[in-house]
């Protein structure tokens, strides 16, 4: 564990890799539910760190964090959410190639993995999901496309998302989803948040 | 009774509604968002007799032109500005009554980027995730201005301020930045360091309510690999592959994949946002 000033009142704690930094998100989480966690405005996971922003004396945090014990991250009994996935998107062939199986092989894969969301970004709910092995990484596409359309579940490096709304985008898509990934007159407004477990299920007409 | 409306005559070149913004929501990838020039919103707000943090307008170096449907104490500060309602000059600065019908015409900012336009009872547009500010990266809130539209005022709570003048910050001549290094400094050379501590740099015109962008020398690497994408605060100097500094302003993208070298005083960003293209920047290393 590194610590890292970031400004006045923020602190970015580096980890070892994703599963480091979702237990150290995790124990964030249950102190700040327990009221032992400092008053912190933002908590902010990301690939391997976790942003501490708003926090009245960083300092102290700084000195206290390294002295914590904190649980590696179990499967737990957070539930799982369930997206249900038609595996039709247009590069679906160029990731069974890319993972050298056949292209149903791709749905069988995906949705027998279980994912976590290491973390968001990008857009409002969307989600960097966690799960896959290195073995079934696939680079961005050289050339973005100007459109995805909403609820495209896509690929890139060991991550999956999916596009809470239209946007340009260079991940690989390999199918759709009509789940509504956010909705800001929701409670909550985002489906999937930092450290939720997620399947997804293949389905001929993907419902709700 | 129809409820009380302002309709947007001239919208300008981005006028946008703004709050105090939406924190507490990044690790969802909402941007903080909010004024860009909190001060300036606090101060007309108070000049109305509203609460510091109700919505107002926020417009960009071309002013806006609007009409309210009834009787309002209107402040208009931030970036200094002609103003006329109902064809009469009115005073910048100062609570001022514009009467039902009447047109308030807000001109180009005389110095400065950024006016704010307050109203007694405020702006009330439907809060998205307890918030009114446009978030133009990624598009919560009411959309920009838009000649025709037509946006909800509130009810006055409080008396305007029996003041004739407030002061006001002048906008900067020369744009200083208090930083302090980090996280990702040791990404770059000793020379980059040294290169954004001693200077040569002006505010670009791409820049947005996104970040202020800025035109210079180019900071070299010392690292440089990929980063792995980690949370960004307001004020971060990002520093993407073109070398030249990006300082984040309150629309900034939560998590971000290029280093940060360092990170701007909240209280010096107001600065910022009201520093025209060309003004020198400063960045200066605090400890």
């Amino acid at each position: 564990m590194r610590l890292l000033p970031v400004g006045e009142r923020a602190l970015l704690v580096e980890l070892a890799g994703a599963e480091e930094a979702g237990a150290l998100h995790a124990e964030l989480l249950r102190r700040r539910a327990a009221g032992t966690l400092p008053p912190v405005r933002e908590i902010v996971p990301a690939a391997c760190t976790v942003l501490l922003d708003g926090v009245e004396e960083p300092d102290r945090l700084a000195v206290e964090l390294p002295r914590w014990a904190v649980p590696p991250l179990t499967a737990g009994s957070a539930t799982v959410t369930e997206i249900p996935v038609r595996y039709d998107g247009p590069d679906l062939a160029e990731v069974a190639d890319r993972w050298g199986v056949p292209p149903a092989e791709v749905a069988a894969v995906h949705s027998a993995t279980e994912f976590r969301v290491a973390f968001c970004g990008f857009a409002p709910g969307f989600a960097y999901l966690t799960g896959l092995g290195a073995e079934f990484a696939v680079p961005r596409r050289a050339t973005p496309r100007t459109a995805v359309p909403a609820g495209a579940v896509a690929l890139a490096g060991t991550y999956t998302g999916v596009y809470p709304r239209t946007s340009p985008g260079g991940w690989q898509l390999i199918g759709t989803t009509d789940a509504v990934l956010w909705n800001a007159a929701r409670e909550p407004a985002a489906l999937l948040a930092p450290g939720a477990r997620v399947r997804f299920v293949p389905r001929a007409e993907a419902g709700r | 009774m129809t409820d009380p409306a302002l309709l947007v005559v001239r919208a300008g070149a981005l006028t946008t509604v703004q709050d105090l913004g939406r924190p507490g929501y990044a690790h969802l990838g909402v941007p903080r968002s909010g004024a860009l020039d909190p001060s300036a919103l606090r101060l007309v707000n108070r000049l109305v007799g509203n609460d510091e943090d109700a919505a107002a307008l926020e417009t960009t170096l071309t002013g806006c032109a609007v009409r309210p449907s009834r009787d309002v104490t209107v402040a208009v500060g931030g970036a200094p500005c002609p103003l006329r309602a109902g064809g009469r000059p009115v005073a910048w600065g100062a609570p001022v009554r514009v009467g039902a019908g009447e047109l308030l015409e807000v001109g180009a900012a005389v110095r400065g980027v950024r006016s704010y336009l307050g109203f007694a009872g405020g702006l009330v547009p439907e809060p998205v995730l307890g918030s009114r500010s446009t978030d133009l990266l990624s598009g919560l809130g009411p959309a920009p201005l838009s000649g025709g539209d037509v946006l909800p005022l509130g009810r006055p709570a409080g008396e305007a301020a029996r003041v004739d003048g407030a002061p006001w910050p002048a906008p900067p001549s020369e744009l200083v930045l208090r930083v302090r290094f980090g996280p990702r400094h040791d990404w770059f050379t000793e020379a980059a360091r040294r290169t954004l501590a001693t200077g040569g740099y002006r505010v670009s015109a791409a820049g947005n309510r996104i970040g202020l962008r800025t035109e210079g020398p180019e900071l070299e690497r010392a690292v440089h690999g990929e980063l792995p994408s980690e949370g960004m605060v307001l004020g971060a100097v990002q520093v993407p592959p073109d070398g030249r500094p990006v300082v984040f302003l309150a629309d900034h993208p939560t998590t971000g994949g290029y280093p940060v070298v360092a990170v701007v005083r909240e209280s010096d960003l107001a600065a910022a946002a009201q520093a025209v293209p060309g003004t020198p920047v400063r960045f200066v290393p605090i400890r």
